[in-house]
């Protein structure tokens, strides 16, 4: 069973010390009521011109060598989201003000809120799809600040990690589905992916994309196997909880359902994988939403429930299928953000929100209950409401539905009456009627925290009356973004006695019933979850912990803090992985190029060989230091031998200074522990990792020097170094010209270790601890 | 160490070494040499004095905290790459002018890959210094 959330007493009133609004809080304010304000005029002042199909878009270059460009596209379906997100922004700001008054961060909160709602709106703006991606990312980050608002609180820092890491997850797999979408169709727009229509299910890549792009779309917005972050992100405040289930974050999967449908669409993978998720998501949630006592769990399974609900007739691509995800989409805004923000003017004024100790709040909170009640009758599906023409939409697009239509219909019946059920609670057990077991008597609130909701329920009983208010101007864009094609529509309150007319009777019957019975269903349901043997919260729950217990497991292993054991580990690293390669691409030797062993070059390597017998059997650090600076000198002869003159002497230069730096340090510890018998065998085995370092490293030296190399770069080197840099010697000309990048990067390096030993150094341990 | 001969030798070495490590990085462009390998000569030299006299004679010595000659280094090195940006060449582009050139000759050339090699021999000297001062310090 997924984490329950305690009633949480009313934490943001009177916990808090009343400081009053300071005038941070209120730059912050205007601010994101500024900037909602301004973005919903914008999106007002271009209906006329996008609904007659002419997009508005704005190109310009960003990262031009990657192809990203900040493309952005506001077409019907853009324009929808657009208005919902700064529309719902509007109230959910002024509401917030009302709400956080007297709390500390409260400035902070209206920051978020106007950083959440720009990422919004970018991503549905967004035409190049790594724009997209990042905007997606966006939404992410700040929703999870926004979950994990009251920071201080366990319970909420783990629902906005598992909202991370659930979401992010999914973001990555999304990241790859769309650059292999892009790849395939050869276009990083999403208008020009888009146009190309369902050409892209023919490609050879077709199921990986779509199961990557989906897998980002279904953890976004919560379909099942996902879907259990979302009630757990209910430890969000109130009007957090209504702007991210409303309007936004979670819809932004189903957004690019939707936009992607023209192109991905249409497919049988399609159709069954939004389907079966859809499905499975519609009732399971509304199965749960029906077992909860704390009204705004309850509100935040009907969100999944409503997801489910609009993947589900996403999966077909009939223009009514389309029509109905669309007006349900706006329905379902319109009342879920009311009865969010009622939920919070419900808890902040009686300290609750347990439906079983509320009742008749109409006494106390007139104006709220108003809203409220306007609001749930638009859930339900009531003439004559927005709700209303939805639901008779969906019925209306399962019937028509070429494969499975009663399987979905049957689906949408049970979820919405389900829906039904959860509405009339609100209404009777809540606000009209029921028995309140409170003891402090609710008021109203003000005029801030009410607004809110009663406009936007009127915006329900409105627009459900005159339906043509929003059917030409907002929805039948959408829909033809949806389709690709120019659409019709007509939304209509009465359609005459048909089939989804008897499926309303049905429903709301059987959502009366289920009502009146409410105690029992839960009980059953509460059964029923228990023989279940696998939660999804559960399994997040393992894996995670797995994961940890994996990492802090091999990193206990790996870093023991002891260097010997890092160099055991690197050398026999090398040593397997190239031995590996070699037995799978075995080199050519051909001993016939090599370069004829002279007498000097002899001697030198037997002073080399004899130093390492003296550094492997030394029992001191100085002879072993000394021994260790002969063979690097050897190396330096070596080189001087072959020419590389420069290489040479900073060899020198640099073995002569470590044995000098080294003797520095090692000259002042104590002789080399005596060799204990239990230490031979260590002494076997790393003299066995050491041989076969070597014995590799041979092998590898001939197998390059007998591989013809490619001179391209190094006669380029030869030809320009004087020309073009003005100087003869090349491997300086290299360092300080041709790539002195590299060098400045290799130099910041020397600064930065330098520092740190300076560091590591100075530090004063003692034995109390190295911070005193 | 206190040896009179090693002290008296160190400090005729130490003159002769810092010399040569600006001679080796002058001519690094032409012949073997550059600012890496100057650095290491002069922070040699700077170690040998060291040794012979004490930390506290090498921070005299260098003048400058060592921390702050890396420092200056990287900001040297830096300022070779942004110079040619201020005239529309890519960072790090090599700039060159020539004193007294002729027709024939090209006369003293100073460009801004010197600049970068003084940048990476500051920072060699200050690094390498200031890990054997502070060794020597807290050992």
């Amino acid at each position: 069973m997924p984490a329950e959330i305690s009633p949480q007493t009313n934490a943001y009133s009177n916990s808090e010390i009343r400081q009053g609004i300071n005038n941070s809080a209120k730059i912050a304010f205007a601010c994101a009521l500024a900037s909602a304000i301004a973005f919903f005029v914008a999106y007002l002042s271009q209906i006329s011109t996008i609904s007659a199909e002419i997009p508005w878009t704005f190109n310009t270059q960003w990262v031009p060598r990657l192809g990203v460009e900040l493309a952005f596209r506001v077409d019907g379906l853009s324009l929808l989201f657009g208005l919902l997100i700064s529309g719902i922004g509007i109230l959910v700001v002024i509401y917030s003000y009302g709400y956080f008054k007297a709390h500390k961060s409260h400035d902070r909160l209206q920051w978020l809120l106007l950083a959440f709602m720009l990422s919004m709106l970018g991503l549905v703006s967004s035409d190049n799809i790594i724009l997209l991606f990042i905007f997606w990312e966006l939404t992410t980050i700040t929703s999870f600040l926004l979950v994990g608002f009251d920071h201080e609180n366990s319970n909420a820092r783990r629902s906005a990690l598992q909202a991370l890491l659930v979401t992010g997850g999914g973001g990555l797999a999304l990241l790859v589905g769309l650059i292999m979408l892009a790849q395939a169709s050869g276009t990083y727009l999403l208008s020009e992916i888009i146009a190309a229509g369902p050409a892209i299910a023919e490609h050879e890549h077709y199921p990986v994309i779509l199961t990557l792009i989906l897998l980002g779309a279904f953890t976004k917005s919560a379909q099942f196997p996902f879907h259990f972050w979302l009630p757990n992100a209910m430890a969000a405040p109130s009007p957090v909880s209504a702007y991210l289930h409303s309007a936004t974050m979670v819809k932004a999967g189903i957004y690019l359902m939707m936009r992607l449908q023209p192109s991905l669409g249409g497919t049988e993978e399609w159709f069954y994988a939004l389907s079966i998720a859809g499905g499975i998501t519609a009732v399971w949630s509304s199965m749960m939403a029906l077992k909860q006592n704390d009204l705004k769990l309850m509100l935040a399974w009907t969100t999944v429930m409503a997801l489910g609900t609009i993947t589900l007739f996403l999966a077909s691509n009939l223009q009514i299928a389309a029509l109905a995800a669309v007006t349900f989409l706006v329905v379902h805004a319109f009342y879920k953000c009311a009865l969010f923000l009622v939920i919070g003017n419900v808890d902040k004024s009686t300290g609750t929100r347990d439906f079983n100790k509320l009742g008749s709040l109409v006494r106390f909170m007139p104006i709220t209950t108003v809203g409220a009640v306007l609001a749930a009758l638009s859930m339900a599906g009531i003439p004559p409401f927005l709700g209303f023409i939805g639901k008779e939409l969906k019925y209306e697009g399962a019937l028509a539905l070429a494969e499975q239509p009663w399987l979905i219909v049957a689906t949408a019946v049970a979820a919405n009456a389900m829906m039904v059920a959860i509405a009339l609670t609100f209404i009777f057990r809540v606000f009209l009627g029921g028995q309140s077991t409170i003891t402090r008597e609710p008021k109203e609130v003000s005029v801030l925290m009410w607004i809110g909701p009663v406009l936007l329920a009127t915006a329900g009983l409105l627009s459900g009356i005159f339906p043509d208010l929003i059917a030409q101007s907002f929805i039948q864009p959408a829909v033809s973004s949806i389709l690709a094609t120019s659409s019709e529509v007509k939304l209509s309150l009465w359609h005459g006695v048909n089939g989804p007319l008897i499926l309303s009777v049905i429903t709301v019957a059987i959502g009366t019933l289920l009502f009146f019975k409410l105690n029992l269903v839960s009980q059953a349901i509460n059964n029923l979850v228990e023989k279940l043997p696998v939660i999804s919260d559960n399994a997040y729950e393992v894996l995670l912990n797995g994961t940890q217990s994996l990492a802090s497991g091999l990193t206990n292993r790996l870093q023991t803090g002891s260097l010997s054991h890092y160099l055991t580990i690197v050398f026999s690293v090398f040593v397997v992985s190239v031995t590996a390669t070699l037995l799978y691409q075995p080199v050519a030797m051909n001993f016939t190029n090599l370069t004829a062993v002279t007498p000097l070059i002899a001697l030198v390597v037997i002073f080399m060989m004899g130093a390492a017998l003296v550094l492997a059997f030394s029992n001191t650090r100085l002879l072993s230091i000394c021994a260790l600076g002969v063979v690097g000198s050897g190396v330096a002869v070596l080189f001087l031998v072959f020419g590389a003159i420069d290489v040479a002497i900073t060899q020198l230069m640099v073995e002569t200074l470590f044995v000098v730096l080294i003797a520095t340090v090692l000259i002042k510890l104590p002789r080399f522990p005596e060799q204990k018998n239990s230490a031979k065998g260590r002494g076997y085995r790393d003299a066995f990792i050491a041989i076969a370092a070597g014995v590799v490293m041979t092998i590898i030296t001939l197998g390059v020097s007998l591989t013809p190399l490619d001179m391209t770069v190094t006669e380029f080197f030869e030809a320009n170094s004087l020309v073009k840099a003005y100087g003869r010697n090349i491997v300086n000309v290299i360092l300080v010209d041709f790539r002195a990048l590299d060098t400045l990067g290799e130099v910041a390096v020397v600064a930065t270790a330098a520092m740190a030993v300076i560091a590591l150094v100075k530090v004063r341990v003692h034995p109390q601890g190295p911070h005193s | 160490m206190n040896s009179l001969i090693f002290s008296t030798i160190s400090r005729l070495l130490v003159g002769l070494m810092l010399l040569f490590s600006v001679f080796l990085l002058w001519r690094g462009h032409n012949e073997p040499g550059g600012g890496f390998i100057g650095g290491l000569v002069a922070a040699a030299g700077i170690i040998v004095y060291g040794l012979a006299e004490g930390p506290a004679m090498m921070r005299k010595l260098l003048r400058v905290n060592p921390r702050t000659l890396v420092l200056i280094g990287l900001l040297t090195a830096m300022f070779a790459g942004i110079l040619p940006l201020l005239q529309d060449n890519a960072f790090l582009t090599g700039m060159w002018m020539f004193i007294g050139a002729t027709a024939t000759d090209k006369g003293l050339a100073l460009g801004t890959p010197l600049i970068f090699d003084i940048g990476v021999y500051l920072v060699v000297v200050g690094g390498v210094a200031g890990m054997v001062i502070a060794l020597e310090e807290e050992l």
